[in-house]
C-alpha cells in the first residue's frame, strides 16, 4: 500500500509542476490543483498508514495509541483543503479578470512573439 | 497565574483588526469617510496596544520577559500556543507604525480605487500580527494564509492591466509557497511528533540519526517558504514586479510581509537549531544565500531607472543582509541586525509612499489613476485633490527623498548609518560563534557595496527628477500624504536620537533569543488556569 500511495503522489505531484510550468492559465491552476491534492494526501498520510482503525476516543483507563488512528493530521488536512480550496477559487477569479482586460489566457498577459 | 486583562491583552492584534475587517465588510462602500474612521479607530488601537505590549515584554509582568498565552486553556505542546517576547512586541509594533502611515496615506485617493480596502487592510493586520505571536507551526501557516489572501486582494487593489500581471505570478508563486510549507509541517510532524515550535526544539535531541535526517528534509523545505517570502535568491525574482505594480500604500506595507520570512527564520533557527543534536544545521545555506541575494539586490538597484523597481530591490539588499546576518550565526551580531530591520523598512516604506508624490512632478494630472478609474468603472470617482497646496512642496519633496537615500544607504547621521556601523562593528569584532575570516570580508565588502549601489542609483534618481527635467511644476500635495511619509521618517530620525535605549532593547531581545532552554521553561511548563481558582477570585 505503501508503494502505491508513495507512486501515485509523486505522479501527481509531478504532473502538477509540469502544468504549473505550462504558459496558459488554464493549464497552471489544473497544476495547481493536482498539487495541492497531491500535497493533501500527503499530509494525510504522515499520521501513518493504517486500515479499519477509528480515532482517537475518550476511553476509560489508559489507551493503547497504537490501536487508534491518529486524529492530528486529518485535522491539519481539512484545514488545508478548506484553505487550499478558497485560495484557488481566488486565482480563478484573477484568471478570469486576466482575461478579460488582456484578451488572452498566456500567463505573461501576452500572446509570446513566434 | 492570575487571569488578568492584561494577559488577554496579547490576543487584542489579532482579535481586533479580524472584527474590525469583518464589520467593515457590513458598511456600504459609499460611506467612504466612515470606513476610514473606523479603521484609524481600530489602527490607533493597535498602536496603543502594541505600546503596552512593548513595555509589558521588557518589564517584570511576564518571567523572563516572554509572555504565554494557553488558548482555550490547553496545556503547552497539545494547544495553540500564542507567545509574545521582546522581538515579537517590537515587530508589532512596527507593524502598526507602518499601517497608521500607509493607512493616512490611502485616505485621500488610494482606498477608493477599489471595493473593501480597508477590510483587506484589517485582516492583512490580523495575519501578520497573529504570524508575528503564535509559537505553533500549523497555526503559523494559517496566519500566513490569512496575511497572504489579504494581500493578493490588496495587489490587485485597482484593478488594471499591470497590477493583474504582477497579480497573477505573485499569486501564483506564493501558492507554490503554501503548499512547500504545508509538506515541511506534515514532515516536521511525521518525525518529531508535534508542531509546537519550543516542543519541537526539546523533541530533536531524543530523534534517531534516520528520523532526524528526515526532519531536516522537512525543516528545508519548510524554509523554502519563508525563503520565498523574504525574496532570498533565487526565489526573490517576483519582488520587483510586484512592488512596481502594486499601489504605494500596499506597496509600503508589503515591505513588512518581507521581514515576516526573516522573522520566522530567525526564530525557528534560534530556537531548533542553536543548540543541541542539530546545531549548526542550515547556518550556512542563510548565510551564503543571504550573501547571493545581497549581491543580486546591488546589482539590480543599479539598473533599475524605475523608483518601484529601485525600492523593491532597496528591499531585497536589506532581506540578504538581514538572512546573511541570522546564517552568520554569531550572538552580537544579531541585535544590529534587528536594528537594520526596523531602520530600513521604515525607510523604504517611506521612499514607496514618496514615489507616488515625486510622480507628480513628471505626470501633474494623476493619469494613470484615470485609467484606473475607467478599468474599475467606479461611478463616484474621488474628486481631484483640490489640495491645500502645501508651500514648498517640492522642497519637501526633495528633502525626504534625501532622508530616505540616508536611511536606507547607510550614510550620517540617521539611523540607517548607526545600524551598519552596528553591522561592521560586530563583524570587525568576533565573540564567540562567529564566521571564519574570508566570509566575513565578503560580507562587510558586501554591506558597503551595496550602500554604495543604494548612493549611485538613488542620487540618479534625485537628480534627474528634480535638477534635470525640463518641466518641474511643484506637485500639489495633501497634508494626508505628507504626513505618513514625515512620520516615518521621524521614526528614523528618533531612532537616531534614541539609538542608545534602542540597541539595549534589541540586544536584550537577540540575548532572550539565544537562550532556547527559556522558551522550553516558560512554554512548556505554563501551567492552565484551575477552574478553582477563577471561581476563588470571583466574590
Amino acid at each position: 500500500m505503501e508503494a502505491i500511495l508513495s507512486i501515485s503522489i509523486g505522479v501527481m505531484f509531478g504532473s502538477g509542476v509540469w502544468l504549473v510550468l505550462r504558459p496558459r492559465t488554464f493549464q497552471v491552476i489544473t497544476g495547481l490543483l493536482l498539487i495541492s491534492y497531491a500535497v493533501n494526501l500527503f499530509i494525510f498520510i504522515m499520521g501513518r498508514l493504517s486500515v479499519n482503525l477509528p480515532p482517537l476516543t475518550l476511553g476509560e483507563g489508559v489507551i493503547d495509541p497504537a490501536l487508534y488512528a491518529d486524529p492530528l493530521p486529518q485535522a491539519l488536512v481539512l484545514t488545508a483543503i478548506v484553505i487550499g480550496f478558497a485560495t484557488t477559487a481566488l486565482f480563478l477569479v484573477v484568471m478570469i479578470g486576466a482575461r478579460g482586460l488582456t484578451g488572452t489566457d498566456h500567463v505573461d498577459g501576452k500572446e509570446s512573439d513566434k | 497565574m492570575s487571569l488578568a486583562w492584561v494577559q488577554h491583552l496579547m490576543l487584542a492584534p489579532v482579535l481586533l483588526p479580524l472584527l474590525c475587517g469583518a464589520l467593515l465588510i457590513l458598511v456600504n462602500e459609499r460611506h467612504h469617510q466612515r470606513k476610514f474612521v473606523i479603521n484609524l479607530i481600530s489602527t490607533v488601537s493597535l498602536l496603543v496596544v502594541s505600546l503596552v505590549l512593548l513595555q509589558l515584554s521588557d518589564g517584570e509582568f511576564w518571567t523572563d520577559g516572554i509572555g504565554v498565552y494557553l488558548s482555550a486553556n490547553w496545556a503547552a505542546p497539545f494547544g495553540v500556543v500564542l507567545l509574545i517576547d521582546r522581538l515579537s512586541a517590537v515587530m508589532l509594533l512596527l507593524t502598526s507604525a507602518l499601517a497608521l502611515a500607509s493607512l493616512v496615506f490611502s485616505m485621500t485617493r488610494w482606498s477608493r480605487i477599489g471595493v473593501h480596502f480597508h477590510s483587506l487592510f484589517q485582516f492583512l493586520l490580523m495575519g501578520i500580527n497573529g504570524a508575528f505571536l503564535t509559537n505553533d507551526l500549523f497555526n503559523l501557516f494559517v496566519f500566513f494564509e490569512v496575511m497572504l489572501a489579504a494581500s493578493y486582494g490588496l495587489v490587485l487593489h485597482g484593478y488594471n492591466g499591470v497590477r493583474i500581471r504582477a497579480g497573477m505570478q505573485y499569486i501564483v508563486i506564493n501558492l507554490i509557497a503554501s503548499f512547500f510549507f504545508l509538506i515541511g509541517v506534515a514532515l516536521i510532524y511525521a518525525t518529531a511528533g508535534t508542531l509546537n515550535m519550543t516542543d519541537l526544539a526539546v523533541r530533536v535531541s531524543t530523534l534517531e540519526a534516520d528520523e532526524l535526517v528526515l526532519l531536516k528534509v522537512g525543516v528545508t523545505i519548510l524554509a523554502l517558504a519563508f525563503l520565498t517570502k523574504s525574496a532570498m535568491w533565487p526565489l526573490g525574482f517576483w519582488l520587483p514586479t510586484t512592488y512596481a505594480a502594486a499601489s504605494p500604500p500596499v506597496a509600503a506595507m508589503m515591505v513588512l510581509m518581507t521581514k515576516i520570512g526573516v522573522y520566522v527564520v530567525l526564530r525557528l533557527w534560534l530556537l531548533v537549531f542553536s543548540e543541541g543534536a542539530a546545531a549548526g544545521f542550515g547556518f550556512g545555506a542563510l548565510l551564503w544565500g543571504g550573501l547571493a541575494t545581497l549581491a543580486f539586490g546591488t546589482i539590480g538597484l543599479l539598473a533599475s531607472q524605475e523608483p518601484g523597481r529601485m525600492a523593491g530591490y532597496a528591499a531585497v539588499v536589506s532581506s540578504g543582509t538581514l538572512l546573511a546576518a541570522v546564517g552568520y550565526g554569531q550572538p552580537s551580531l544579531i541585535g544590529a541586525a534587528l536594528f537594520y530591520l526596523i531602520s530600513s523598512t521604515l525607510a523604504v516604506s517611506a521612499f514607496l509612499l514618496l514615489i507616488e508624490l515625486i510622480e507628480r512632478i513628471r505626470t501633474p494630472s494623476a493619469a494613470m489613476l484615470a485609467l484606473t478609474m475607467e478599468a474599475f468603472a467606479v461611478e463616484d470617482s474621488p474628486e481631484e485633490p483640490v489640495g491645500v497646496a502645501i508651500p514648498g512642496a517640492l522642497a519637501f519633496l526633495g528633502l525626504s527623498l534625501a532622508g530616505c537615500a540616508l536611511v536606507i544607504t547607510g550614510l550620517p547621521p540617521l539611523s540607517g548609518f548607526i545600524a551598519k556601523f552596528g553591522l561592521l562593528h560586530a563583524l570587525l569584532n568576533p565573540g564567540p560563534g562567529g564566521g571564519s575570516g574570508m566570509v566575513t570580508w565578503v560580507l562587510l565588502v558586501l554591506v558597503v557595496l551595496s550602500g554604495l549601489a543604494g548612493i549611485i542609483s538613488l542620487m540618479r534618481f534625485g537628480v534627474r527628477t528634480f535638477w534635470a527635467a525640463k518641466n518641474v511644476t511643484p506637485p500639489r500635495l495633501q497634508l494626508a500624504e505628507v504626513m505618513p511619509v514625515s512620520l516615518l521618517l521621524l521614526l528614523c530620525v528618533m531612532l537616531t536620537v534614541k539609538a542608545g535605549p534602542a540597541m539595549d532593547y534589541l540586544e536584550r531581545s537577540a540575548a532572550s533569543l539565544h537562550q532556547p532552554e527559556t522558551y522550553v521553561q516558560r512554554v512548556l511548563f505554563e501551567p492552565v488556569v484551575l477552574r478553582e481558582a477563577i471561581e476563588g477570585e470571583r466574590p
